[in-house]
């Protein structure tokens, strides 16, 4: 048993929901109690779907259960044919259904039903949502995909791109597009936007591109092992990624036409004299595994940040997560512990999360600004823009969301010079957003204002000796002198340098030295 | 406010339906719960599952930390009880520690721990044994195989009631969770009009409860607490009945109806209510001007739905087609039927993808319905409005009866707002 507050991912079969979701004609049977239909409204209201999420749900009750659940279950399936006319039936139970041992697959295959169905095997009380996914999938083309021809041309593939998924939607769009530039064709992509049939022939691709290992790498070997389709293993995200991506498909296709790249400005932006205020912005990433690894080869390559921590909520990347943070000279977080989480950014102290929904929220709280770039997903992850993550155009996304919660270029120095201006003081915040400047007190300066209210960075968890260093109240002024997104780095450095001299009081003088010696 | 000499819709007869039914379980009454009661922690022992619901239909994280929480269980705690039971103390002990606000813990059962028979009014009596007197535990059931939406807030204060103390004095209950506004104004009402002394259940921390006895009479101000009300008839206690308190009508019949079990006439009544009513008629008048003649069709989510009904026919003009309930309770709701003209079909259950049907064979100008179901409904050009925002906003008394008659009239005027552009423009136009 584990207290859960918030969670990063849903039950299995939630995955299995996005599988279906995604694709059309496909039907889903879930033995379930009234209240797993909560599900439907993610894909209604999260994600603005305009038609229902095709799932029959059960809906068994309390006196069913002495009774006939399992009557209950081939009524519904029974229905749901006739109803939706699906080429293929995916049949599951809910974390309830698995208790009451119905066997929804056996039962199903004695109905004679016309078209295939799949049944699914979900361990809710083991297993999450990516898994749900991962393994709704790999069944569908274990089930459906059949031996076939190779087409003439070379095609491919895309494979992952599900329901309610960060930004799939675009993701497929533009590696669509660049593929097409490389003369590659899509003979599949799935499950977004495939039919059952569409899953039957895609054997006749030369190979897969695996857009996301989360909800796609099981089925991803499977094809490469019984249809003999080699599979893409760079995640196109990031200008360098993207550039391998190319390679990777070039040798994969033989393609040798040219790929434009004048519409990618990551580069050129990250370059421009503005940034400079980015360099060794220390940021914190978490979210699904794959996006993170992504992104903090982004964050530290091509933005320039120092990626002072990274972890993700999903065990089955624990793997490969703790190899690059040890490249990155850091040890991995593996947790679904959002508590687990917030300590470990608090004791950080970065300038600037790369998160999810839930880490925005931790941001709120501990004042440090946060972009989103992991599921889980929030009506906002949905804009109505085109926002891909993958290839060029995903690169510029990604400069720009990176971007937009910080304070901008010169602000910055104009922040340090008129850091006792009203309009300036830390509870301010970047002048291009909306949040109303919280005003001062007046006949306080803004140096006493903040040291009275504390400031807005919150003292880290854990500083290094907190019981025997001391900050004298002219250091503890001055300290707040220095803008709020510096503050938790001076605040550490001078603690350890302190710490190192073997000080037990820290005076505007340690403040000052410990400046000196740590200036890069 | 004159009653129409008829027997209204009560001897309509019932559609039942049973099938696929598409709303959520009990457990989401925590999502107002915790915040009515802030001493309260609300502990779910169920599955990932449950987790995520509460989650989701909680809009994602309100609070960095709520007073909710769910025990997930896991492989090994299904293997063996002994070890079910000892986690749970184990996290019981861990959380209480972590929040030395709390002062009443609540188990909520859910459908796993049902299925695998973990009893939590054991465990609760076990715990409130080791935490007593700090922290008192009570348990009830949220589960969907038990009960569906608001049945969890009836749940949970019918779990309440034999815990209460007793008394002989004669006291007014005001029994359902009001957001602290109305539940304000309500008691300011009350007061005026002269009856007293009144206690609310639930009250918004362990030391305010409430004592009940043989002269206790209570008032209901939400419809669907048929448990609360069969356990504080046990306790010996009276109900008034009334129709709801939801409109201007409603509102005055539930204060004439209190009054009178106090003996206090309707003049008295009509006397301290005059300006408050007359407010809530003009802001109900408002909202009724785009209302007015339009159909409208109630899914079955909150049960709320026959009161809400009631309201929009006789006080904004509108004329349902169907009104629908998950359960349908005959005492509790006479009064709303008795008032509500004859004509719409009403239903109870449901069988979500037959309904769908009569929806769209229909065409109601409004349909009030589930999360899951409103931007497909609106795909299809049919007008919606969420059932869960009924539970979630403050809605009853006078104060807020032209809230209550805004919530129905925005989706309407909305969709002429965007006459011009909407995706379904013709039947938005039509
Ligand atoms: S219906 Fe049952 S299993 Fe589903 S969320 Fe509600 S209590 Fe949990």
């Amino acid at each position: 048993m584990k207290l859960a507050v918030w969670t990063y991912e849903g039950p299995p079969h939630v995955g299995a929901m996005r599988v279906a979701t995604g694709m059309r004609d496909l039907h889903m049977v879930l033995h379930a109690p009234q209240g797993d239909t909560y599900a439907d409204l993610l894909f209604t209201m999260i994600e603005r779907r305009d038609h229902r999420p095709p799932v029959s749900y059960t809906t068994f009750q309390a006196r069913d259960l002495g009774a006939d659940t399992a009557g209950l279950f081939m009524t519904a399936a029974r229905d749901a044919h006739a109803r939706f006319a699906p080429q293929a039936l995916l049949v599951a139970a809910s974390c309830t259904a698995e208790l009451i041992q119905d066997d929804p697959g056996g039962l199903a295959e004695t109905m004679g039903l016309p078209v295939p169905v799949i049944p699914l095997e979900l361990p809710s009380y083991q297993r999450k949502e990516n898994f749900g996914a991962d393994e709704a999938f790999l069944q569908l083309c274990r089930a459906l995909a059949r031996p076939m021809e190779r087409t003439e041309r070379v095609t491919c593939n895309i494979i992952g791109p599900t329901a309610l998924g960060f930004r799939h939607r675009d993701d497929l769009a533009e590696i669509t597009g660049l593929l097409s530039e490389m003369g590659v064709e899509v003979n599949v992509a799935a499950p977004m936007g495939a039919t059952p049939a569409d899953i039957a022939r895609m054997g006749q691709a030369h190979f897969n591109v695996l857009l996301y290992p989360e909800t796609a790498e099981s089925a991803a070997r499977w094809l490469e092992k019984e249809h003999g389709q080699p599979f893409t293993r760079i995640i196109p995200i990031g200008a360098n990624a993207t550039r391998a991506f190319i390679e990777e498909v070039r040798a994969l296709s033989g393609s040798t036409l040219p790929v434009d790249e004048s519409r990618l400005r990551l580069p050129w932006w990250a370059a421009s004299v503005d940034s400079t205020y980015l360099t060794g912005k220390r940021v914190f990433l978490f979210g699904d595994g794959t996006h993170v690894m992504a992104a903090a080869k982004v964050a530290r390559d091509e933005m320039g940040f120092e990626v002072c921590g990274m972890g993700c909520y999903n065990r089955e990347q624990a793997r490969p997560m703790r190899a690059l943070a040890k490249e990155f000279g850091l040890t991995a977080l593996i947790t679904d512990d959002y508590l687990d989480v917030e300590a470990a950014i608090e004791e950080a102290a970065p300038e600037m999360i790369l998160g999810t929904q839930m880490e925005r929220h931790i941001g709120k709280r501990l004042g440090i600004p946060c972009a989103v770039i992991s599921a889980p997903v929030h009506v906002q992850d949905f804009p109505a823009r085109y926002s891909p993550q993958m290839g060029f155009e995903g690169a510029n996304v990604l400069f720009d969301t990176w971007v937009h919660p910080l304070v901008m270029g010169l602000e910055e120095h104009l922040l340090v010079m008129f850091r006792e201006d009203f309009e300036f003081h830390d509870a301010a915040g970047p002048s291009h957003h909306g949040a109303k400047a919280q005003p001062l007190p007046t006949g306080a300066t803004a140096a006493h204002a903040a040291a009275d209210e504390g400031g807005s960075m919150p003292p880290p968890a854990a500083p290094p000796s907190p019981d025997s260093i001391v900050w004298l109240g002219c250091a503890e002024r001055e300290l707040k002198k220095i803008p709020f997104f510096v503050r938790g780095k001076a605040r550490r450095n001078t603690e350890k340098f302190a710490g190192e001299k073997g000080l037990r009081e820290i005076t505007v003088d340690t403040l000052y030295e410990a400046k000196a010696h740590y200036a890069r | 406010m004159s009653i129409q000499p008829t027997s209204g819709c009560t001897d309509t007869p019932v559609l039942r339906e049973r099938g696929q039914r598409e709303v959520f379980c009990g457990l989401t009454g925590i999502i107002w719960l915790h915040r009515k009661m802030q001493d309260a922690f609300f502990l779910v022992v169920g599955s990932r599952t449950c987790a995520h619901l509460l989650q989701s239909a909680a809009g994602v994280m309100i609070f960095a930390e709520p007073r909710f929480g769910t025990a997930i269980l896991e492989e090994k705690d299904l293997a063996g009880m002994a070890d079910a039971n000892a986690e749970l103390d184990r996290e019981v002990a861990r959380l209480l520690e972590r929040r030395p606000d709390i002062r009443q813990l609540f188990l909520v059962g859910s459908c796993p721990s049902e299925v695998i028979k973990l009893d939590l009014s054991r465990a609760a009596e076990r715990l409130s044994e080791v935490h007593a007197p700090r922290v008192r535990v009570l348990n009830y059931s949220g589960s969907g195989i038990e009960t569906t939406f608001t049945e969890g807030e009836d749940a949970c204060l019918a779990s309440m009631v034999p815990a209460l103390p007793g008394t002989e004095a004669r006291e007014l209950l005001m029994v359902g969770a009001l957001p602290d506004v109305v539940e304000d104004q309500a008691l300011a009402l009350l007061e005026q009009i002269g009856v007293g002394p009144v206690r609310c259940l639930p009250a918004k921390r362990a030391e305010l409860d409430a004592a009940i006895g043989p002269n206790t009479r209570y008032a209901l101000t939400q419809p669907f607490l048929g448990d609360t009300h069969a356990a504080l008839q046990r306790r010996g206690a009276q109900r008034i009945a009334a129709p709801f308190p939801f409109g201007a009508e409603g509102t005055t019949l539930w204060l004439k109806a209190v009054a009178a079990e106090f003996g206090i006439g309707p003049d008295k009544v009509d006397a301290v209510v005059a300006a408050p009513r007359a407010r809530a008629e003009k802001a109900i008048a408002a909202a009724a001007a785009t209302l007015q003649g339009k159909r409208v069709f109630f899914m079955p989510d909150s049960q709320l739905e026959i009161p809400l009904a009631r309201f929009l026919t006789r006080e904004c003009g509108m004329q349902a087609v169907e009104i629908s309930t998950p359960f349908l309770h005959a005492e509790l709701h006479r009064p709303e039927l008795e008032l509500i003209a004859r004509g719409p079909t009403i239903s109870e259950g449901q069988d979500v993808d037959l309904q769908l049907d009569r929806v769209r064979a229909t065409r109601p100008d409004l349909t009030i319905c589930g999360l899951g179901l409103a931007n497909p409904l609106e795909a299809e050009g049919l007008a919606t409005k969420w059932a869960i925002e009924l539970v979630f906003t403050p809605v009853h008394f006078y104060e807020q009866a032209g809230d209550l008659a805004a919530l129905f009239a925005r989706p309407l005027r909305r969709r002429e707002i965007l006459r011009s552009s909407h995706p379904n423009r013709m039947e938005a136009a039509e």
